[in-house]
């Protein structure tokens, strides 16, 4: 059974059609990469896996439950998908420790001496354990970062989404975020990333999916896609954003050098 | 002549304390020294308020203004969320309760629940004699302030804390008590103060209630004294008071908002 089966998904905003009828499949154990230019629906996507954005018509599936079932309970399905925002959205009232122990406290029900010692465990993978008292405002967005993936991991998720988890990033902290995830995936973990980070997706991905106008303009295995794209638009994408010096003024119409 | 900057600068503020000293000086000779002490600084009058002015009008002072604050806050925060409910008759009974008491002078609706209410209803009474009425009568107009207050604050909160709390499977209702509102509320917490303030200084409305002896509060104590000794010392007793209470507030607004930016 797959982990997450999307048929023929549609989402729009307004007038603004943002999926047009996407078809996705991720396997257990899979790491799937999605990127893309920015609005071309790769977030929207990723967001209705969980139903934080309401699909207006196609089924998603997650783990063989269709949480596009309006009786379908969507907290229930929501416990076993972890999921990483651009902005961290760490809980900024309480310590890194709470942060992690409180979803476990109030949903799973744990005890407090069960779920501080998950707590300390899952701190301790992604190398913050000594920093369990802290508040999120005294963490450097790398940290901070890690302490969400810890956040999420503490309730024993079969399925991890992440939204572009580096992109709020300074330079020199996204190492540290893409190194717990390369973890992550090298643990079996199953993973649905949206990302600009191209290295990480070569290296880690087991399918890359290339998005634009919300669609899937192409997917298959990182050689294939970064290697030798079948799609011109797929091409055009990699060759901006792979070698961003390399743009010529004719691409882009402009005029500097006449 | 050129100046320097430094030069100008020095004589601009050297000329500042000046003008403030002649202004001091001035109002220090106008003020007839004598009469104002023995009018507003009489200590034997002063003396004779005592012990009452503190053990029972400050305490009443202190005992409505908590009681208004806790109902006018309760009954806010019901307000608060009434008008971020997605069912439309919630959002139109709160604005509509929220525009009505916020037009109403606090007078008027002390009136209201202390007599208006027992002629309406003569078999029924407010529960706790004065102590409700004030309750309830100051507290009804506090809560539309407070609800738009809280209403800020919750929403103030960013969007991505809901979703990161319904993420990871907590329903509606649990994300809103256990992260946003504790959030909204370190947010609010000046403007509810400032709320705690005025409630402090609406209290001295109480009076047209009828207090007896052992429910008076600061401001009609003081009248009473001002009436009997024929003497405005106690106004200025009574006022002292007032700072003793809320003072101490602004000190502890003050702590908790730096407490509240270490964790942010």
């Amino acid at each position: 059974m797959s982990t997450i089966r999307i048929d023929g998904l549609h989402k729009s905003f307004g007038k603004l059609e943002v999926l047009r009828g996407i078809d996705l499949v991720v396997d257990p154990g899979q790491v799937v990469c999605v990127i893309g230019p920015s609005g071309s629906g790769k977030s929207t996507l990723l967001r209705c896996v969980n139903l934080l954005e309401e699909p207006d018509s196609g089924s998603i599936r997650v783990a063989g439950v269709e949480v596009t079932d309006p009786d379908c309970d969507i907290d229930a399905v929501r416990r076993g998908i972890g999921m990483v925002f651009q902005q961290f959205n760490l809980f900024g009232h309480l310590t890194v420790r709470e942060n992690v122990t409180i979803a476990q406290r109030r949903v799973l029900k744990r005890s407090r001496a069960e779920a501080d010692r998950i707590a300390t465990v899952n701190l301790d993978r992604v190398g913050l354990a000594d920093k369990a008292g802290s508040y999120p405002a005294q963490l450097s967005g790398g940290q901070q970062q890690r302490v969400a993936i810890a956040r999420a991991l503490a309730m024993d998720p079969q399925l991890m989404l992440f939204d572009e988890p580096t992109s709020a990033l300074d330079p020199e902290l996204v190492g540290e975020v893409l190194a717990v995830m390369r973890g992550l995936a090298a643990e079996g973990m199953t993973m649905l990333v949206v990302t600009h980070e191209m290295a990480f997706a070569r290296e880690v991905a087991s399918r890359v999916v290339f998005m634009d106008g919300g669609a899937i303009v192409e997917e298959g295995p990182p050689a294939t896609v970064f290697g030798s794209p079948r799609e011109e638009r797929t091409r055009e994408f990699l060759h901006r954003v792979l070698e961003p010096t390399r743009v010529s003024e004719s691409e882009i119409g402009a005029h500097l050098t006449d | 002549m050129v100046m320097s900057r430094r030069r100008r600068q020095r004589i601009a503020r050297v000329a500042g304390y000046v003008v403030l000293a002649l202004v001091i000086l001035a109002a220090v000779s106008a003020a007839d020294w004598g009469r104002l002490s023995e009018a507003f600084f009489r200590l034997d009058v002063a003396r004779s308020m005592f012990p009452q002015a503190i053990t029972v009008a400050l305490r009443n002072t202190i005992v409505y203004t908590l009681l208004a604050f806790v109902f006018g806050l309760t009954l806010g925060l019901v307000l608060a969320l009434m008008r971020l409910s997605s069912i439309l008759p919630y959002r139109w009974l709160a604005t509509a309760y929220i525009e009505l008491f916020r037009g109403l002078p606090a007078l008027l609706v002390l009136f209201m629940v202390g007599y208006g209410v027992p002629l309406a209803f003569p078999d029924r009474e407010i529960p706790g004699g004065v102590y409700g009425s004030v309750t309830v009568g100051l507290g009804l107009t506090a809560a539309a302030y407070m609800a738009e207050t809280i209403r800020a604050g919750i929403q103030a909160v960013p969007k991505g804390q809901l979703e990161a709390a319904r993420t990871l499977g907590m329903s509606h209702t649990r994300a809103m008590v256990s992260i946003v509102l504790p959030q909204a509320f370190r947010i609010v917490i000046p403007p509810l103060t400032n709320e705690i303030i005025l409630l402090t200084k609406d209290t001295s409305l109480v009076y047209v209630l009828g207090v007896t002896s052992t429910t008076i509060e600061l401001t009609k104590f003081a009248g009473d004294s001002l009436n009997t000794r024929v003497n405005p010392t106690p106004l200025v007793v009574a006022g002292l008071l007032y700072l003793v209470i809320t003072l101490p507030l602004s000190q502890l607004v003050r702590g908790l908002e730096r407490r509240a930016r270490r964790e942010r």
